[in-house]
């Protein structure tokens, strides 16, 4: 390819766990051209961090390879620079001590380092600040810092590391502006920028091409361009019809209940992990669903509605699916008869009706017969934990049991004694 | 975020209390003692003590000649701390053999180590450098251990993103130490280097004034002055001693430690401002000194730049990614069985010596040891019953804090073997007085991190809480039950754990004093290895010094850790 700056192939990453392997990143073939603007869009634990950290030679690949202008790249690349999503920034330097420190790293003179570190920060608008330390900084501000320390080494390769979410609203906006300026402006050396995020909205509206994962195991799922013109109109229908898709492609579609549910641990097949949420936001959801007209939301004007990331959201209405309380079509949700009925009933009721229906998931039947099958029907914390682990990795299978006993609690399905570490059965009608 | 809430330790699977990395440590450990006691074999069997002059004129050369010991020792301990901790932090197969290597070092009462030391070094060595030696080395092993572990914790807790930054802009493995690591552990390092500061003074002075026998270790310095001062009865002298000694404690308190701690105050990781920054006057004078400005801007400033610049062009930055781990090669494997062949020859001499040894003096080892902890567990029962009221009071009620914080302190940063001398003077006529002396000390060397945790606990507890159990209307026993104790619990478990080994080591100079010439004993295992140490019985020593080393951590691992587990788990307020 003549423009290509940097390819991966067959890229995978495998983590093993105790007995067995856990995919992490599973085939990844993915070419950054130069001029272009990527963003790596995808649900938390999809891998797209550990993506870019293989990309960028920090992280070490089981399989696959990557090459960088057609060389391969085998330790950290040196032309790369990142942005990180909580700044990475050293606290007990100056602002201008830490643009510096990269400077000197970089191999620069001493007399040329504080006029070039100054007109850094200058470009970024942090004039005025350099004897200020990070602390004393707004987050937003922090992290033009960390941009001027990654334009300070002039990388070609710009990584972006959800560099907005740690931002509060406004300042994230306003960022994303400033950054999009210095990029279609042509003033920096930068030939490509690479950009992981969960917030499709800001994916939309910052890249060129969007390159969309999925998790269990972390792969790529599609890879949309983006042709819409710079400064991008949010609200214009182009532009929602290109964050629509992308939740479309995220979110899925319904299957049938048995591909849905998956299997129980244990048996073949693939385990359905329960997606880790709150009751009480569940509850929300259906509550509003049941207001909106039709019983039914674009899944991308629910996030903006509800003020909600979309990673989170997309967990909600996972777990909505699952004990089929809504069924998901091309990026909208509607809520089921049992859904409005669960949105809608008393606090009892609505206990009743979740533990109806996640007594039906094979992963609650699994642990519900152990249970009964064990000595007084209990069982320690460690024991389930190992059999978990056989499915999930270590801390997904811990995940995995907080959730479980939080809605096994809810449901008074089950109950879980934390002094001693135990699960049991929640014995009809006992009394505490 | 859903379900923030912790349900579950995390990663923290039951552990058995003793492992096989304790084992061989512990083997390890006893061997070395034995090395010690067969080399013992060949000390002197009379040592004459230096000339101690009680006049005050002398007190200035002895004070300077106390604190280079000190800083020799911490320098030795810095030093150490650096490379055992990286080595740990960095190389995952060294971390599995220094971790359990360092936890039992820590737990062990290092006093008992005093006599072995002492009499294998004046083997080998001219009497007075064994004993500036053994001071030394004692210093260090009570300076070093939480030195290595925290600087140890610093590197392995690094936030990824400020090592991964540091990986991408390319700093080598000096501009790595220097910008990240260093800072990063500064508040931890200067804390635990206040800590070790104080354990030094008490370890110091129990190896200036060490006499069994006809053996006299003593070294001049200030232990050494207060010992003889009390010896002859000199109550001026003791005064004088005394008042020079918390004089200097004080004096790098102010002039040390609180501007250190002042100016490290800016490697705090949190992004928020708090107000209650340490501070200091001494630190406030300095920083507005003009000399020191120019010097900084005109020698160190540039300085630095050449220092850097050398060291990054001799240590160019390394791409290679880390953990390449090589496989084992034949050496390592030939290295791995020579030191299980040594391991298994040493442990079958220590039988054999064990086995020389008679009945009944194994009977007295037992019957020592017990005496011992029972001496250590009423120290910490008396130590408990007064600083939990007034730990709690002084806690909680702000005026009160104001007006004791600073006397505690200060009573405090004496070290309790340097007051020995004078408790003997007072209470050795006294019926039972050498164990009342015994045990007062234990307490003095006690008492203190008990209150200190205590205060900290108390002054831990939400406000909330306790409008909570005053709306309830929970008054006296019901409000200590619901909410104080508990809330404490953590603090205390802390606390006991720190108090109980400075306790078994005051029993090594507390059991067997010469004091005005007359020799005096009371039972216990820190008697015994006295004795032994003076009759020159050997295997009496390697079998007493070892069983408290073993009694010791067995303690440690059956009973304490657990209670903090617990407590760590269960009573922790966030």
């Amino acid at each position: 390819m003549n423009n290509s700056l940097l390819e991966l192939r067959g890229i995978s990453q495998i983590y093993s766990g105790g007995t067995k392997q856990f995919t992490a990143v599973q085939d990844v073939n993915l070419t950054l051209s130069e001029g272009e603007y990527v963003a790596l869009l995808g649900p938390s634990g999809c891998g797209k961090s550990t993506l870019l950290r293989i990309m960028i030679g920090l992280q070490q690949p089981s399989q696959g390879y990557v090459i960088y202008r057609g060389e391969r790249l085998r330790s950290v690349n040196p032309q790369a620079a990142i942005v990180f999503q909580t700044f990475g920034l050293f606290p007990w330097l100056t602002v201008l001590e830490n643009v510096d420190v990269a400077l000197k790293a970089h191999g620069v003179a001493a007399k040329d380092r504080t006029p070039r570190a100054l007109d850094l920060l200058d470009r970024v608008g942090l004039d005025g600040f350099e004897t200020a330390y990070p602390r004393e900084l707004s987050g937003g501000m922090r992290q033009k810092v960390g941009f001027a320390r990654a334009m300070a080494v002039e990388p070609v390769l710009l990584c972006l590391d959800e560099p907005f979410s740690a931002l509060d609203v406004l300042s994230a906006e306003a960022l994303r502006g400033e950054l999009l300026e210095l990029w279609t402006s042509g003033n920096i050396p930068t030939q490509a920028i690479l950009m992981v995020t969960h917030n499709i909205e800001e994916a939309v509206f910052m890249a060129d091409r969007i390159v969309v994962m999925d998790k269990e195991p972390g792969r790529v799922v599609a890879d949309m361009q983006v042709v819409l013109p710079h400064p991008r109109q949010r609200k214009s229908p182009e532009f929602l019809a290109i964050v629509d898709r992308a939740y479309a492609l995220l979110a899925g579609q319904t299957q049938p209940e048995s591909l849905e549910m998956g299997t129980a641990p244990g048996e073949p097949g693939r385990t359905r992990g329960l997606p880790n949420i709150a009751i009480n936001d569940l509850a929300g959801l259906m509550e509003y669903l049941a207001e909106s007209p039709n019983n039914r939301e674009d899944l991308y004007r629910l996030a903006e509605d509800l003020k909600v990331d979309s990673d989170h959201l997309l967990r909600l209405t996972e777990t909505a699916e699952l004990v089929g309380f809504a069924t998901i079509s091309q990026g909208d949700i509607s809520l089921t008869p049992l859904g409005e009925t669960f949105a809608e009933a008393s606090i009892l009721a609505r206990k009743e009706i979740f533990a109806t229906r996640i007594r039906r998931l094979p992963f609650v039947r699994w642990l519900l017969a152990l249970l009964r099958a064990a000595e007084r029907q209990r069982l320690q914390r460690d024991v389930l934990k190992t059999a978990l682990e056989l499915e999930f990795p270590p801390d997904e299978a811990e995940r995995q049991l907080e959730t479980i006993a939080n809605w096994g609690r809810y449901a008074e399905l089950l109950a879980y004694d934390d002094d001693d570490d135990i699960f049991y059965l929640e014995q009809p009608g006992a009394q505490y | 975020m859903p379900n923030r809430i912790k349900l579950f330790k995390i990663g923290q699977p039951s552990r058995p209390p003793i492992s096989w990395g304790d084992a061989i440590v512990l083997a390890g450990l006893s061997i070395l003692i034995y090395a010690g006691v067969r080399l013992a074999i060949g000390a002197p069997k009379v040592i004459q003590g230096p000339e101690i002059s009680l006049s005050p004129s002398a007190l200035p050369l002895y004070t300077g000649l106390s604190l280079g010991r000190m800083l020799a020792a911490y320098l030795l301990s810095l030093i150490f701390t650096l490379f055992y901790g990286r080595a740990a932090a960095y190389n995952r197969r060294a971390e599995q053999v220094l971790m359990p290597l360092l936890d039992v070092l820590q737990s062990v009462p290092i006093l008992s180590f005093l006599p072995v030391v002492l009499l294998s070094l004046s083997a080998i060595l001219p009497e007075s450098t064994a004993a500036e030696l053994a001071s030394i080395i004692l210093i260090f092993t009570s300076q070093a251990w939480n030195l290595t572990y925290s600087w140890y914790q610093a590197l392995t807790t690094i936030p990824k993103e400020l090592r991964e930054a540091s990986t991408i802009f390319k700093f080598n493995s000096w501009l790595r130490f220097k910008t990240l690591e260093l800072p990063f552990a500064a508040i931890n390092l200067i804390w635990n280097s206040v800590m070790s500061w104080a354990g030094g003074w008490f370890f110091l002075m129990a190896a200036e004034i060490f006499t069994v026998g006809q053996r006299d270790f003593r070294l001049p310095g200030l232990g050494a002055y207060l010992q003889a001062a009390a010896d002859k009865g000199d109550l001026r002298a003791l005064a004088w001693g005394i008042g020079t000694l918390i004089l200097i404690v004080i004096a790098l308190d102010q002039l040390v430690w609180r501007p250190l701690l002042a100016w490290s105050d800016r490697f705090k990781l949190a992004m928020v401002d708090s107000d209650t920054s340490p501070t200091s006057w001494f630190y406030d004078v300095l920083r507005g000194a003009r000399l020191l400005d120019w010097l900084g801007r005109t020698v160190f400033l540039p300085l630095n730049e050449r220092l850097d610049a050398r060291l990054m062009r001799l240590f160019p930055a390394n791409f290679e990614p880390s953990e390449d781990e090589r496989r084992r090669s034949l050496g390592s494997y030939l290295l791995y069985g020579l030191v299980a062949l040594g391991l298994v020859y040493g442990i079958y001499r220590l039988f054999q010596a064990f086995f020389a040894l008679p009945l009944d003096q194994w009977r007295m080892v037992g019957l020592g040891l017990l005496a011992t902890w029972v001496r250590v567990m009423l120290a910490l029962v008396i130590a408990m019953a007064w600083t939990i009221p007034l730990g709690v009071a002084i806690g909680t009620n702000h005026r009160l804090a104001i007006f004791l914080q600073p006397l505690v302190q200060i009573t405090a940063s004496v070290p309790a073997t340097a007051l020995f001398p004078a408790f003997l003077l007072f209470l050795i006529h006294l019926p039972a007085g050498l164990n009342l002396a015994a045990v007062l000390l234990m307490l003095m060397g006690t008492q203190w991190y008990l209150l200190f945790n205590v205060i900290a606990g108390a002054t831990a507890i939400p406000q909330d809480l306790r409008y909570t159990t005053t709306m309830l209307q929970l008054n006296g026993w019901q409000r200590w039950r619901t909410l104080i104790l508990p809330a404490l619990f953590p603090y205390i478990v802390t606390g006991a754990i720190t108090a109980s080994g400075g306790a078994w080591n005051a029993s090594i100079v507390a059991e067997h004093v010469i004091f005005n010439g007359r020799t005096y004993n009371v039972t216990g295992i820190g008697s015994v290895i006295a004795q032994a140490t003076a009759s020159g019985n050997y295997e009496l020593l390697l079998a007493g010094t070892l069983s408290m080393v073993f009694g010791v951590v067995l303690l440690n691992r059956l009973i304490w850790r657990r209670l903090y587990e617990l407590a760590e788990d269960q009573y922790r307020l966030e």
